[in-house]
């Protein structure tokens, strides 16, 4: 990779020759991982309901993914006649760059982010504010009342949740003393015992928060298929469609990976490479809401909402204080 | 709140609600019904059930056809429970003719229609959880309810439109091995259950979504006259099978399972309890069955061309969904002169109109699921 890296930046410089490999990787690797996890959630899906889901195209249906995506490939994009045409194009492109920037910013191993940031973590909140703006250009463009509905609630979900995840990744700002993520994934933060707890309620409402965030259920309330049949992307067809679902299933392995360096100690285990420590942390973030989705029903939307404001909240601002009264105590470490 | 319908004669609809036309080709309006709603935001001011779109004139083919070539329209207004309907046409006319049923058919039938009332309720309970979000409760029930499909299937020769009914009997004697397998598939409803309970009834969404929503009163439902499980979780213990007793149900014990609610959950905890009822119905009838004749001696089932006596005749039926009533005028011939149907869901459906406004979008669908309402019956 070096090596690589010392032959490009001969010819582009250095910045070209980190962009470029970056693009590149970074793009690669999503595209296969999106494949990936669709296959995952119907082999879970299937066998948490006793099927056996695809099965035809490679082995386990390994290449059913392919396929799909070939299929989207070929499907004619229709645009609705009464849509906003510019808003309407641009929504797919959108919802999906934010989380492409945001992957860029997490640290894979020891020196290895793309773009290493003292502020990486507040630059990753800000990014993935832009989601729900384009899923909302997406709802209002379509001009089609489901999609206005779902845009809407969009909009409102992740207003409440972004909320408790910022708060709970604060918890481990002030532990770590930094926003730089390499910095937090490699900062000891069990030395007085009483930080464990804290941290662990961060975790827990870190992963609620997320799992809203990405409109999963039992937070999907967006797309709600049932009630508003596709939500937000009821309009889109063919790849514009298959770039929305790009973006939620990227979008769950960037918030995963953020996960696992805020809580779990990022690229840090033995005997396997850092890369894959990390990857491993964040698909297993990945399977508790895959999990999760198989499982629960649906929240109405009104409860949705008290959830977050009477409950996630309020925890999230108390634990956010204790964890600072506890580092205020003389003696308590740093 | 208050309601301001706006009708189509008013000129300038309020500014602050629009309308939204749900269905008729919607994932959770189940089958073609189209629910002309008006929002205010998510809630719900207005609704207006727009139905017809399966009309197939069952009333008016039963007026052209002989009392025996109707049975097969009988199972198709109600594709769930299709036998409990064609055995209360074979019944009706029965009824009409004076023909005599064998005992053994008469307990017979009870067996099949409650495997089918259980049927009917396994389906209803996992696309309820698939109307609030929950698909995977859809997978087990379905795999319940094929238990229950193939042991029809080995009696009747199929799985959803059954026409087994013959006037004075079935078409078709159950085997010597039948209690075995319908035992078998007792046994595995009941382990099924309280997977069913930790699965659904005790999570805590579940109980948020559905507790205190689309609530009736009992004057509310008189009004309406809806019937069936939607009543009975209301607090009426009102069933054909007990109040207006036909074929064999007199000589079994169950109870009818009733809450006083009258919410969307007491409307799942009346169905769940009243499958257990139906089984309780079947095994006492596997235990009762007797030997004879599944056929009454000198009724050739479809072949003797009926003449029932003229005049106007009544019988009723519990299905799955409520009172189901037919009404037939005969002059004597050999086709009636005019057939009504009375299905439940039509009446229960218009009770939307009562239950939906104030309630948001989300909730319009788990009421409008606890209805279990089957379009091609109302629409017949």
């Amino acid at each position: 990779m070096t090596a690589l890296h010392a032959l490009l930046a001969a010819f582009i410089g250095d910045f070209g020759a980190t962009a470029l490999l970056g693009v590149v990787i970074i793009m690669g690797y999503l595209s296969v991982n999106v494949l990936f996890l669709v296959w995952l959630e119907r082999k879970i899906s299937a066998h948490i309901q006793r099927r056996l889901g695809p099965m035809e195209v490679g082995a386990h249906g390994s290449l059913q993914t392919v396929a799909d995506m070939l299929k989207l490939l070929g499907k004619q994009l229709l645009t609705p006649a009464a849509a906003d045409k510019a808003v309407f194009l641009l929504a797919p492109v959108l919802v999906f760059l934010p989380t492409l920037c945001i992957a860029s910013l997490i640290p894979v191993a020891g020196a290895e982010a793309f773009a290493d940031q003292p502020y990486g973590l507040i630059v990753i909140v800000a990014l993935s504010g832009i989601t729900v703006i384009a899923i909302f250009m997406a709802g209002w463009s379509s001009n089609n009342k489901y999609a206005v509905l779902g845009g809407m609630r969009s909009v409102a979900q992740v207003i409440a949740y972004e909320i408790p995840v910022l708060l709970s990744a604060l918890v481990v700002v002030l532990i770590t003393q930094s926003t730089n993520l390499r910095t937090i994934a490699d900062a000891p933060r069990f030395h007085p015992w009483l930080l464990v707890v804290p941290q662990a309620v961060a975790m827990v409402l870190y992963f609620i928060g997320i799992t809203a965030e990405t409109n999963r259920a039992p937070f999907d309330i967006p797309e709600a298929e049932s009630e508003l049949v596709g939500g937000f992307h009821t309009e889109y067809a063919g790849m514009r469609f298959a770039l929305f679902f790009f973006a939620e299933y990227t979008n769950m392995l960037v918030l995963g990976a953020l996960g696992a360096t805020l809580f779990l100690g990022g690229w840090h285990g033995p005997w396997l490479p850092g890369p894959v420590w990390l990857l491993l942390k964040a698909y297993g973030v990945i399977l508790v809401m895959m999990w999760m989705r198989w499982t629960y029903p649906r929240l109405r939307f009104d409860q949705l909402m008290s959830f977050a404001w009477k409950l996630l909240i309020p925890v999230a601002l108390v634990n956010l204080l204790l964890t600072a009264v506890v580092l205020g105590v003389p003696g308590a470490g740093r | 709140m208050t309601l301001s319908t706006p009708s189509t004669a008013d000129p300038t609809p309020p500014l602050d609600t629009y309308t939204l036309n749900m269905g008729p080709q919607h994932p959770s309006t189940h089958g073609v019904l189209r629910l002309k709603l008006t929002l205010r935001g998510e809630r719900v001011v207005a609704v207006e059930p727009v139905i017809g779109y399966s009309h197939r004139a069952h009333e008016k083919m039963a007026e052209n056809r002989t009392y025996a070539q109707f049975l097969p329209n009988t199972s198709r207004q109600d594709y769930l429970s299709g036998l409990i309907y064609n055995l209360a046409w074979v019944e009706a006319v029965e009824k009409m003719a004076g023909i005599e049923v064998p005992e053994r058919a008469l307990v017979a039938r009870v067996i099949l229609a409650e495997f089918n009332r259980i049927s009917s309720h396994l389906l209803w309970v996992g696309a309820f959880l698939a109307d609030l979000g929950a698909f995977t409760p859809f997978l087990y029930t379905f795999d319940d309810r094929e238990a229950i499909l193939g042991l029809l299937e080995t009696v009747t020769g199929s799985r959803l439109t059954y026409c087994t009914g013959r006037f004075g009997g079935l078409s078709k004697d159950l085997d010597d091995d039948f209690p075995r397998r319908a035992r078998e598939v007792v046994a595995k409803l009941k382990a099924r259950w309280p997977e069913l309970v930790g699965l659904i009834q005790d999570n805590v969404i579940f109980r948020q979504r559905t507790e205190g929503v689309g609530r009736m009163t009992i004057e509310q439902c008189r009004r309406w006259g809806v019937t069936g499980p939607v009543l009975r979780a209301s607090g009426v213990p009102y069933d054909i099978r007990k109040m207006e007793p036909y074929g064999a149900y007199p000589r079994f014990e169950f109870d009818i399972p009733t809450r006083t609610e009258g919410d969307v959950f007491a409307r799942y905890l009346v169905r769940i309890a009243e499958m257990e009822q139906s089984v309780r119905i079947i095994e006492q009838a596997l235990d009762a069955l007797p030997a004879g004749p599944i056929l009454a001696a000198g009724s050739l089932g479809v072949k003797k061309r009926l003449k029932p006596p003229a005049g106007t005749y009544y019988s009723a039926a519990e299905s799955a969904r409520g009172a189901y009533g037919i009404v037939i005028v005969s002059e004597g011939g050999t086709e009636p002169y005019r057939a009504k149907f009375r299905t439940p869901s039509y009446a229960n459906l218009a009770a939307l109109q009562e239950m939906m406004p104030g309630t948001m979008v989300a909730d319009a669908v788990a009421v409008l699921g606890s209805l279990d309402v089957v379009l091609p019956e109302i629409d017949r």
